[in-house]
């Protein structure tokens, strides 16, 4: 095992255990806490898969803004306070783990997956284009290229969402 | 390299997400485990990336300014059913039961 491998199950095994927490806590800061555990885990599990800009928007806007978001409404409703728990009783408990183990066992050949032969870049072709255009070009350039009217749409989305929250959120306009 | 098990910590992801959904009453928890989703989403993205070509992580770009919306949305809808309804549980938010 190589040192990226050792660091890769590293990282998976507190993201998958932060998770875990996350959704087990009773208090909902402390779920919102495990989770930016999680968030910050996949921001590594970014770096080791050649994605470094990823990585440093998925802490930024991620980790930073939108979990900070979450803990807000929290502190606004007051949940801070761990109160009876909100599990679901056995029956829902018994129903959601089968649910989840039948949804895993279908995902699980993923892991086992290779990509089709006819499609795939050879080894290393990130890693090449990474020392060719640098790593903000690398993303930036076919975001502005060929991808220049979804990204024109999503400024079209973030306007309609910060103006839906805003009549949503105010008591009357 | 990394490919494999990537795919596989993404599909595990993914199903304690789907399992949080499932368990919890708290309309905000539930609405985190879909956060959880949506990034177990984006690192099968990134992994893909890695073999695929770059678009995938272009694509990355837009589910995170996806889920930022979803978030302000989602969080402006559950303010307003708090100021109503005075609780985020689930089970006193069943108008369209009948």
């Amino acid at each position: 095992m190589t040192l990226v491998t050792v660091v890769f199950w590293v990282f998976s095994g507190i993201a998958v255990f932060a998770a875990v927490m996350c959704i087990s806590r009773r208090s909902a800061v402390a779920s919102a806490l495990w989770l930016v555990m999680t968030l910050f885990s996949l921001a590594g599990l970014f770096v080791l898969l050649e994605a470094q800009f990823i990585a440093v928007l998925q802490v930024l806007v991620y980790a930073g803004a939108i979990m900070v978001l979450f803990l807000f409404v929290i502190m606004l409703l007051n949940l801070g306070r761990a109160g009876p728990t909100d599990l679901k009783g056995p029956i829902g408990l018994a129903a959601a783990t089968i649910l989840a183990g039948v949804l895993m066992l279908q995902l699980r050949p993923l892991g086992n997956a290779d990509p089709p032969a006819a499609m795939a870049l050879p080894e290393g072709s990130l890693t090449a284009l990474q020392q060719q255009q640098g790593l903000v070009g690398m993303v930036a350039r076919p975001l502005f290229e060929t991808y220049l009217i979804p990204f024109e749409i999503t400024s079209l989305l973030l306007l309609a969402a910060v103006v839906g929250a805003v009549v949503l959120a105010k008591r009357r306009l | 390299m990394l490919f494999g098990p990537a795919l596989a910590v993404s599909a595990m992801l993914f199903v304690i997400g789907v399992a949080g959904v499932l368990v919890r009453r708290n309309a905000i928890v539930i609405f985190m485990c879909v956060e959880l989703m949506l990034n177990a989403v984006n690192l099968t993205f990134v992994a893909l990336a890695q073999r695929l070509g770059v678009a995938g992580q272009i694509f990355v770009f837009f589910v995170m300014a996806v889920a930022a919306a979803e978030a302000a949305v989602g969080l402006a809808i559950i303010l307003a059913i708090f100021r109503h309804k005075e609780t985020v549980d689930l089970r006193s938010i069943n108008l369209l039961r009948g």
